[in-house]
C-alpha cells in the first residue's frame, strides 16, 4: 500500500497487520532509548493546513522515534497564508525529497488530491481532511479498543462500538464506521438527526437518537466533540438541551456494562458532550488514546515507507 | 454576391439536397448536384438550423484570463452555434445599457455568431433592486432574457416585481434555481455520496422549492418564466405540473446533466465541480425522458470556462463549471438522439428553435425553408471523436469529457449566409 487516505482503503488483514505492527512497535516506547533506525535518512514531513497540536505532535514522535528526518509544515505564518496553492507547497515538498507527506487540511479530499493528482510521488498519509476522513485516528481507537477488550490481538469481530455526537461533521466517525466494519466490529451512532449525515441510513452500522437505550449493549462508548457554534446553525436548540439528551455523565455512563471503556478523540468539551466526572473516571481511556496513536502512526509510517523488519 | 450551395446535404437527416444560400438567405433547396454556387461538400451530411444557446459564459469583460468574447464564440461556432446568449456575471456586471451594449458589440467584431447579451435582474447581481431592465431592453442589444444566473432571485417579491416588469418589452425571468440558505458552503450534490465523503450537500429541494415558487409567481401575475440549467427529476415534475395547468414556463438542461452523474465526484477531480452539481443516475434518466416529451424546452450549455489554476487544487478551493460549447452536440447526439430519444427534427427543436424562441431571437431558429436566414450546423452523425482538451477553441481546459469517445462531429457552421466553419476548423 502506498497511500493511506481512507479507512476503507484497509482489508481487514491490512489493518490487523498495522495493529500487530504498533504493538510491536509500542514496545519500544517502554525502551529507556526510544528510537528505531528504521526510516533513518526517510523525510516525513507533517503539512498542516489546520491547528491540531495534538495529531501533529503525534505524528512528529512516531516519525521520530523511527529515526525519520521530520519536517513540520504549519499553513500558518508559512508561504500558504500568502496565497499559495496546494499544488505549489506540494511541488516544493516534491523537490525537498519528501518521502512521505502527513496531511491535515480543512477540504475533504485534499489528501485524496495531493496523492493522485501527479504533483508529488512519495507517500501520502490522512491525518483529517474536513469532514471526510481520519483513518489513523480509527486505527488507534480500534487498537485501543483491541488492548482493553480483545487481550491485544486479532480484529474485533463481535464488539459493540457507539459513536455519539456530531456525526455530521465528524471525520473521526467516517474513518471508524469503516474501520470498524472492516474489523468486524458493530458500530451504532448516536446523535440528534439534524447532526446525521444524509444517507446514513446505508452506511454499515445502526443509527439511534436515543443514548440511553443503546448505552447498556455496548462494549466501548466514543463521545465526539461537539463545537457549541453549531447551536446557532440550528443543530440542536442549546448546549443545556445538547447535554441532557446526549452528554456522558456518571449517571449515563452506570448504564453501560462494567466491562465497557469510554473514548474521546478529543479535545473534549468538559460539560458539553462529557462531563468532568466522567472524563477523569477509570473508565476513561482517553490517555491511552493518545500514546496509542503514537505506536499506531509509527506502524503507519513504517508500513507505508518499508522499514526493515529486523529494525524493531 | 455569389451563392454558396451545400451539396448533397440531408436537411434534418433526410433526403439529399443542395441547400443554395444567397444574400444570407436559403433562396433554393435544389435537386443534389443541380445548385449553382461555391460548392461546400456535405455529402451524406445531416444538416440543422444553426444552434441557439441560451446560457453561455463568456467572461468578458473582467475575466479575459477565462475566455473572451472572441475565443468563446469561436468556441461556439465550432460547436455548430450561430447565436449565443452571454450571462450577466461578468465584471463590471452586465446591469447596465453600457455594458450589454460593449458585449454586443464585441460580439458584432468577433462576427462568428449573434452574441445576445443577457441582463441581470438586480443590480450587481445582488438581489436587492432591479437593475435597469428596461434600459438593457431598449438598447442596441435588445435585451430580452435577464437573469442573475450563478445567483438565485431569491427574494419572493423581487422575483415577483422582475417577471411583472419585463413583461413590457417581451422579456423573460432566467431564474437560477437556488435557495440559498440550503446550500450554504454546498460543494456537491446531496445524498448517500456527499455524506460519505464528507462533502457539504447541495439537496435537490433547494432546486425544486425555488422552482415551485417561480410558477406560481409567473401564473399569478401571468408572466413568462424560464428555469435556467434544470438538474433534478423532482424539478422535472414541478414544471410538468406547471406546464399542464398553463403556466407559461420554459426550461433547460445542459449537456453534462444529461450524461454525467455524481459518482464522478469521488475522485475528488474538480474538473467535475459545476452548479447546480451533477446529480444521480435516477435524475439523469428523468432529465432525458423531460427533454424528449418537451418538458424541459431547450438544451443550453452554462458553458463556463476557468482558469486552469482555479480547477488545478482541492475540491473547495475549485471553481464551479465546465466547458460546454464544443462538446454540447455530441452530448447531445450521445444521450438522446442515438437512443432514439430525439429525431433530427426534434434535436432541431431542442437546440435551435426553441432557445430562439425563448429568447425572442427573431434571426435564429428558423426551419431549414427557403426565405430562411441561413444559419445552419452541418454535422456528421458518423464520426466519433475523442475529447482532447488542448484541440478547444476556448480559452480554458475544464472539460469533464477529456478522453471519452463521443459520436457525432460539426462540420461546417455557417452565420447568416457567411461560413464561420468549414470542415470543423474556423473559416
Amino acid at each position: 500500500m502506498k497511500h493511506l487516505l481512507s479507512a476503507a482503503d484497509l482489508s481487514r488483514d491490512e489493518a490487523v497487520l498495522v495493529l500487530d505492527t504498533a504493538a510491536e512497535l509500542a514496545a519500544v516506547t517502554d525502551r529507556s532509548v526510544k528510537k528505531l533506525p528504521t526510516l533513518r535518512g526517510r523525510t516525513v514531513v507533517n503539512l498542516f493546513f489546520e491547528d491540531s497540536t495534538r495529531t501533529r505532535i503525534s505524528f512528529e514522535v512516531a516519525a521520530k522515534r523511527l529515526s525519520a528526518d521530520v519536517i513540520n509544515f504549519a499553513a500558518k505564518g508559512s508561504s500558504v497564508s500568502k496565497g499559495e496553492s496546494l499544488k505549489d507547497t506540494a511541488l516544493t515538498l516534491e523537490a525537498m525529497g519528501a518521502d512521505a507527506v502527513v496531511i491535515r487540511h480543512g477540504s475533504s479530499g485534499a489528501p485524496h488530491r495531493l496523492a493522485t493528482a501527479g504533483w508529488i510521488g512519495g507517500s501520502v498519509v490522512n491525518a483529517g481532511d474536513g469532514t471526510h476522513e481520519h483513518p489513523t485516528q480509527a486505527l488507534l481507537d480500534a487498537f485501543t479498543l483491541r488492548r482493553h477488550l480483545r487481550e491485544g490481538s486479532g480484529d474485533l469481530d463481535g464488539l459493540r462500538v457507539a459513536i455519539v455526537g456530531d456525526i455530521l461533521h465528524s471525520r473521526v466517525a467516517r474513518s471508524n464506521v469503516l474501520l470498524m466494519r472492516t474489523l468486524g466490529a458493530e458500530v451504532t451512532l448516536i446523535a440528534p438527526p439534524t447532526l446525521m449525515p444524509y444517507g446514513v441510513e446505508s452506511w454499515p452500522c445502526s443509527v439511534s437518537y436515543d443514548i440511553d437505550t443503546v448505552l447498556p449493549d455496548v462494549d466501548a462508548v466514543m463521545m465526539l466533540r461537539v463545537q457549541a457554534e453549531r447551536m446557532h446553525a440550528a443543530y440542536f436548540p442549546s448546549t443545556l438541551e445538547y447535554s441532557r439528551l446526549y452528554g456522558l455523565d456518571v449517571a449515563r455512563m452506570s448504564r453501560l456494562p462494567d466491562h465497557a471503556i469510554v473514548m474521546h478523540p478529543g479535545p473534549m468539551n468538559r460539560g458539553m458532550e462529557i462531563s468532568a466526572d466522567v472524563a477523569d473516571s477509570p473508565r476513561a481511556v482517553m490517555v491511552e488514546q493518545v500514546a496509542n496513536g503514537v505506536s499506531v502512526r509509527m506502524a503507519v509510517l513504517y508500513l507505508l515507507l518499508g522499514g526493515m523488519k529486523e529494525d524493531i | 454576391m455569389t451563392s454558396l450551395v451545400l451539396r448533397g446535404v440531408r436537411p434534418y437527416g433526410e433526403d439529399p439536397v443542395d441547400i443554395v444560400i444567397a444574400d444570407g438567405v436559403i433562396v433554393d433547396l435544389a435537386a443534389p448536384g443541380t445548385g449553382d454556387g461555391e460548392v461546400i461538400h456535405a455529402e451524406d451530411l445531416v444538416a440543422l438550423p444553426g444552434f441557439v444557446d441560451l446560457h453561455t459564459h463568456l467572461r468578458e469583460p473582467g475575466r479575459e484570463d477565462a475566455e473572451t468574447v472572441l475565443t468563446g464564440t469561436r468556441a461556439a461556432a465550432l460547436g455548430g452555434f450561430t447565436c449565443v446568449h452571454a450571462m450577466a456575471n461578468t465584471n463590471p456586471v452586465a446591469d447596465t445599457a453600457g455594458v450589454v451594449e460593449q458585449v454586443w458589440r464585441l460580439g458584432q467584431v468577433a462576427g462568428l455568431v449573434d452574441v445576445r447579451p443577457v441582463g441581470a435582474v438586480t443590480l450587481g447581481l445582488e438581489g436587492e433592486r432591479l437593475a435597469e431592465l428596461g434600459a438593457m431592453a431598449h438598447s442596441a442589444a435588445e435585451v430580452r432574457v435577464f437573469s442573475d444566473d450563478g445567483k438565485c432571485v431569491h427574494d419572493a417579491v423581487l422575483m415577483r416585481r422582475a417577471l411583472e416588469y419585463v413583461k413590457a418589452f417581451g422579456g423573460v425571468v432566467a431564474q437560477h434555481a437556488q435557495e440559498p440558505r440550503l446550500t450554504e458552503g454546498a460543494q456537491m450534490n446531496e445524498g448517500e455520496l456527499s455524506g460519505r465523503l464528507g462533502l457539504a450537500g447541495w439537496p435537490a429541494v433547494a432546486e425544486e422549492a425555488i422552482i415551485a415558487r417561480d410558477v406560481l409567481l409567473a401564473q399569478h401575475v401571468g408572466s413568462r418564466l424560464h428555469v435556467c440549467h434544470v438538474s433534478t427529476a423532482g424539478s422535472v415534475e414541478v414544471i410538468r405540473w406547471a406546464k399542464a395547468r398553463g403556466v407559461d414556463v420554459t426550461a433547460e438542461v445542459t449537456p453534462h446533466h444529461l450524461i454525467l452523474t455524481e459518482d464522478l465526484v469521488q475522485s475528488y477531480d474538480p474538473i467535475y465541480k459545476v452548479n447546480p452539481p451533477l446529480r444521480s443516475a435516477a435524475d439523469v434518466e428523468a432529465l432525458r425522458a423531460a427533454l424528449a416529451d418537451g418538458t424541459i424546452d431547450a438544451i443550453a450549455t452554462d458553458h463556463a470556462p476557468h482558469p486552469h489554476e482555479d480547477k488545478d487544487c482541492e475540491w473547495a478551493a475549485a471553481a464551479m463549471g465546465m466547458l460546454g460549447l464544443e462538446t454540447a452536440f455530441a452530448v447531445a447526439m450521445s444521450t438522446m438522439v442515438e437512443p432514439g430519444l430525439l429525431s433530427w427534427r426534434d434535436l432541431a427543436q431542442r437546440m435551435s428553435v426553441q432557445p430562439a424562441r425563448i429568447g425572442r431571437v427573431s434571426t435564429q431558429g428558423h426551419d431549414l425553408v427557403v426565405g430562411a436566414v441561413a444559419n445552419l450546423a452541418v454535422v456528421d452523425p458518423d464520426a466519433r471523436v475523442v475529447v482532447e482538451p488542448s484541440g478547444l477553441a476556448s480559452k480554458s481546459r475544464n472539460t469533464p469529457y477529456r478522453g471519452m469517445e463521443l459520436p457525432g462531429r460539426v462540420v461546417h457552421t455557417i452565420h447568416a449566409g457567411t461560413p464561420t466553419v468549414l470542415d470543423g476548423a474556423l473559416a
